[in-house]
């Protein structure tokens, strides 16, 4: 008990010091899943959104894989990038193991499902109250899904914000593809685990704070957001 | 106008249609003229909505043939209204410029005719707000303004009045009454007998997925020939 409060003690020094490395390993983590969201959104949103208004053959196996690919195992994802990105893997020439890039491809890979699987179930609800208004309107089939993507941004964005969520907690497949290098590939996630394994705790536990006030703070927004546009938008 | 018009006569002929087995509308012909407000009556399941949606083009019959002045494509200038409206999640000017927008209808028109649609039905003063929170009187009555701002020849109404309030359904039906005036064709269900008779021109009655009385609306409610209207007017009354 003594070792935790000592522990705790330095962990809220290394925060309210702003600890030179503490801030390093909080930016890159930072940057890499946010960068991870921003490419899973490009392509899970407008992925989700066809998958619900679109009918074309193939459209419930994809639909399936989605859903169960929501929940997939970050190692996994991990072992596949790395396969993909190793010397000899298919894409091994341009040299992104180990670096932030291949852990960006990999939380891309790992969050895309899930917020294309969470964008369809939004879009095809919205699509099963508009559905009729919109063709009596005249809408093509990519019209339709267009403006339901805007109509309803504000459950997109709780979508985003749980992949990001996602994202920022997951170790297991940035510790592979980013190999957990000091100064270049170290994220939070990885920092923890490592200097808990060696004993190094008030940096863990300075870590896991911030991690966990993070992602309180984002669903915090997530709830604030529904919270306003139901009161304005309706 | 004479080319305004020209998507009249509204002709059905032998259309049936089927959903899982279920003969939901059997063999209906009919020929609608324009000017006439028609208003098509009938018990629940009769197949009022889907014979309407058939005609809009939301449904396609199963068999039998649908035609406008004697060609198949469905005319761009109609609208329909529905029971429950559905308002997307924006100002009310940006509800009745989508449509137009649509439509086709050039960005600096859109605007001056979406603002102009929104004063007819009283909504001037909300345009800017968002539309989700409105009542649901005002909501359908914004239904309205973006299905009138299209200038339709033909606008269907399914039951546009079943879930207002009586004051909300009285300002419905003064629009509509405004929209036909503009030399609209208002085609529309509803269960209100009260309303069939203040709307209505002419009656299609409508039992089990056929057509067992089309007459103008006066003798319908005189005297209706077929054994169902009958029964329906009188059971209505009850």
């Amino acid at each position: 008990m003594g070792s935790f409060g000592e522990s705790l003690t330095t962990a809220l020094n290394l925060i309210g010091g702003a600890d030179p490395k503490l801030a390093e390993i909080v930016l890159l983590s930072l940057q890499v899943s946010l960068l991870s969201v921003l490419f899973a959104a490009l392509m899970g949103l407008p992925l989700g959104a066809a998958l619900a208004v679109g009918r074309f053959p193939g459209r419930q196996v994809i639909t399936v894989v989605l859903n169960g690919f929501m929940g997939l195992p970050s190692v996994v994802v991990g072992l596949l990038v790395y396969l993909l990105l190793s010397r000899a893997g298919p894409l091994g020439e341009y040299g992104l193991l180990f670096t932030p890039g291949a852990m960006v491809i990999a939380q891309t890979v790992l969050i895309t499902p899930l917020m294309a699987a969470l964008t369809r179930q939004i879009v095809e609800d919205a699509w099963r109250e508009y559905r009729e208004q919109l063709r009596s309107l005249g809408a093509t089939t990519p019209r339709a899904a267009l403006t339901l993507l805007w109509d309803a941004r504000f459950s997109l964005f709780v979508a985003v914000l749980a992949g990001f969520g996602r994202a920022a907690s997951e170790v297991g497949a940035v510790m592979m593809v980013g190999g957990n290098i000091d100064g270049v590939t170290r994220v939070m996630t990885t920092t923890i685990a490592l200097e808990t394994s060696k004993g190094d705790l008030p940096l863990a536990l300075a870590l896991g704070l911030i991690l966990v006030a993070l992602i309180l703070a984002v669903n915090a927004a997530a709830h604030v957001t529904r919270q306003w546009a139901l009161r304005h938008y309706g | 106008m004479s080319g305004a018009n020209d998507v009249f006569p509204l002709v059905l002929e032998a259309v049936s249609f089927r959903a899982r087995d279920r003969t939901i509308i059997d063999r209906v012909s009919l020929a609608m003229d324009r000017g006439v407000r028609t208003v098509i009556l009938g018990p629940n399941g009769a197949g009022k909505s889907v014979l309407m949606r058939l005609m809009h083009g939301l449904l396609a019959p199963s068999s039998g043939r649908i035609t406008w002045r004697g060609r198949e494509r469905r005319p761009e200038a109609q609208a329909m209204v529905f029971q429950r409206p559905v308002v997307l999640r924006t100002t009310a000017h940006a509800n009745v410029a989508y449509g137009l927008k649509l439509a086709g209808v050039p960005g600096a028109e859109r605007m001056a005719r979406a603002a102009a649609a929104l004063e007819r039905v009283g909504l001037a003063h909300l345009a800017g707000r968002p539309a989700k929170v409105f009542s649901g009187g005002e909501q359908q009555r914004l239904a309205l303004a973006r299905a009138w701002a299209l200038e339709p020849r033909v606008l269907f109404l399914d039951e546009p009045t079943a879930s207002l309030d009586p004051a909300a359904a009285r300002d419905v039906e003064r629009i509509i009454g405004e929209i036909a005036s503009t030399g609209c064709k208002i085609v529309m269900t509803t269960h209100n007998l009260g309303q069939a008779r203040r709307l209505a021109d002419e009656v299609v009655f409508l039992d089990s997925g056929r057509v067992t009385e089309y007459t103008p609306a006066g003798a319908f409610f005189r005297n209706p020939r077929s054994v169902e209207a009958d029964a329906y007017i009188k059971g209505e009354l009850l």
